[in-house]
């Protein structure tokens, strides 16, 4: 077996455990093994990869591994948790950079290896890595900074930048394929191609930010396999288009979680791709799933049921309290905060759980429990509103306003249960759904809670 | 390689990476995306292969960034994701087994 065969049975290899390990990332459970699972493939690929008859210079192999290695670990692991986003922005943005850098590489040997006259079809792979990874770099970085929070207020650049860049990137990759021998034009494309990538994060307002990271992330596993192309690379080539696959996907399911599209993200116009005010008209809300809610609730610390009149009205609170039950045995502590007016009638889900069995001890008033609701994790509000509009504290105008509610705002998450987007029984919105650690999760209570309940169960 | 079969590689590849994504909970977006984003570290690979022919100090500059940034890339990505997928198992659980590792 010739070396060459050996590296290529090491990539298979390494692909298997990529694609092994990314469908582990799919359930909470596997997550952890699965990355895991992805990183030893990296490493094969890595070490399969230094065994190539074409590897030389290791002075300065080891050099380049050497920083990154002192560089990216440190950074890792003193990242705080709360800055993950702009870090996993950051490291995307490399990716994408490390993929213009080789293209520039590539374009001169193309130049030299054609006597000056290099084929399009060696070219055009390098363009598009050139492009696709420059837009990545740049755009990654504005994300970074407008997380950092170093890039701040609204930025309004007319869609008509962003088409008159695109358009001119297009048109200098055309010139080169067709032959225009230039590396000054090949540095222009990766300016112009920078500047895209500037000018289409720039805008984006921070609840679409995510989004964006993702779209970026798709992007630079686009340019990868571009450059795998143009170096006749088959680990290059799958492993890219696995990201650039998987990351398009996922872009349109956190799109979708948001209730927005992905056009809408990008090209919504001057500065309306912020999140909205939390006014009431034209604010956004968050949907959410049976699933999520269980994974939520199960690896939370402390759970608030806060129930209302659309428990009281789906007879949910059986299916309430075998999910806090079910809850409680996997080491989640659960409360239950009784709102005075909660219900039709005073003490009206003190009865209904009690029916329910639900320990006495565990229905706690509003004053006892208001305390409570800052090292919640999530706050569970089931078919309950106005009870917990932060309207009553904050808007003077509001006809609730003063009314003592439950301050479930304040809980890490919140996770509220209701039939539809309408307003609760004083008629008025409630700021509470529109707040971005809320998220909504639509149908009758009681087989929203059964459906959260199995998923839970099947954890 | 001929340039056929690589394109045939690379559509094969975007089917598996469509499939392998197919429902994820929200709450494991972010650690996926973090994931798949170490894995287009693969990059460094690019960067490996090219060094040794490439000439002149502008290439050898260049392609050290490569690769310290497609480092970067790998090595970050895996240990923020695994960081991020930490917070799934460290729950007070006395009861039960501990997690698996």
């Amino acid at each position: 077996m010739s070396r060459a065969d050996v590296i290529t049975l090491l990539y298979i290899v390494a692909f298997a455990l990529f694609i092994v390990g990314l469908r582990m990332l799919r359930g909470p459970r596997t997550a952890v093994r699965g990355n895991q699972i992805a990183a030893v493939g990296m490493a094969l690929a890595v070490i399969a990869t230094l065994i190539d008859e074409r590897i030389g210079d290791w002075g300065l192999i080891v050099l380049g591994l050497a920083i990154g290695t002192a560089v990216g670990i440190p950074s890792a692991r003193s990242v705080r948790m709360t800055a993950m986003p702009q870090m996993v922005a950051l490291f995307n943005g490399v990716g994408g950079g490390a993929v213009a850098l080789i293209s520039v590489v590539e374009y001169r040997e193309a130049l030299e290896n054609g006597g000056g006259n290099p084929e399009a079809e060696v070219l055009i792979p390098i363009l598009f890595a050139a492009v696709i990874g420059s837009i990545s770099f740049w755009g990654s970085i504005i994300a970074f900074l407008k997380l950092q929070e170093s890039l701040k207020g609204r930025f309004g650049i007319p869609r008509q930048v962003n088409a008159g860049l695109a358009a001119l990137a297009v048109a200098i990759a055309i010139l080169i394929a067709a032959g225009t021998e230039s590396e000054g034009l090949f540095w222009l494309l990766l300016l112009v191609s920078g500047s895209l990538g500037v000018s289409a994060v720039l805008p984006i307002g921070g609840a679409d930010m995510p989004v964006v990271i993702s779209t970026l992330n798709a992007f630079t596993g686009l340019s990868a396999a571009a450059a795998g192309v143009a170096l006749d690379n088959t680990a290059l080539i799958v492993a890219g288009m696995l990201v650039g696959a998987s990351g398009s996907i996922l872009t349109k399911q956190m799109a979708e979680a948001m209730n927005r599209s992905i056009g809408n993200v990008f090209f919504s116009g001057l500065g309306a791709g912020g999140p909205a005010a939390p006014g009431l008209e034209g604010g956004t809300v968050r949907s959410t799933s049976p699933a999520d809610v269980a994974i939520q609730l199960s690896y939370a610390r402390l759970v608030v049921v806060v129930p209302g009149y659309g428990m009281a009205v789906a007879q949910a609170q059986r299916a309430v309290a075998d999910l806090a039950s079910e809850l409680e045995r996997r080491g989640v502590e659960v409360l239950y905060a009784i709102h005075p007016v909660a219900g039709r009638m005073p003490g009206h889900m003190n009865v209904l759980l009690a029916e329910a069995d639900v320990p006495y001890d565990l229905l706690k008033e509003m004053d006892d429990i208001n305390g409570e609701f800052a090292r919640t994790d999530v706050a569970l509000v089931i078919g309950a509103n106005d009870v917990t509009n932060p309207a009553a504290r904050t808007v003077p105008d509001s006809p609730i306003y003063g009314m003592p509610i439950l301050d479930v705002d304040k809980a890490s998450s919140v996770i509220v249960l209701k039939r539809s987007m309408s307003s609760g029984f004083a008629g008025i919105d409630n700021p509470l759904f529109y707040d971005p650690k809320t998220a909504l999760l639509f149908g009758d209570a009681k087989a929203s809670v059964s459906e959260v309940l199995a998923e839970v169960q099947d954890l | 390689m001929d340039l056929l079969t690589e394109i045939a590689i690379l559509v094969l590849a975007a089917f598996v990476g469509f499939e392998v994504i197919s429902k994820v909970p929200n709450t494991l977006h972010t650690p996926l995306m973090s994931g798949t984003n170490a894995i287009h570290g693969i990059v460094l690979l690019g960067g490996l292969l090219v060094i040794g022919p490439a000439e002149g100090l502008l290439e050898d500059i260049l392609l050290v960034v490569a690769i310290a940034f497609g480092t970067i890339n790998v090595v970050g990505g895996f240990l923020v994701t695994d960081r991020m997928l930490g917070m799934f198992k460290s729950k007070p659980d006395p009861e039960k087994a501990p997690p698996e590792p």
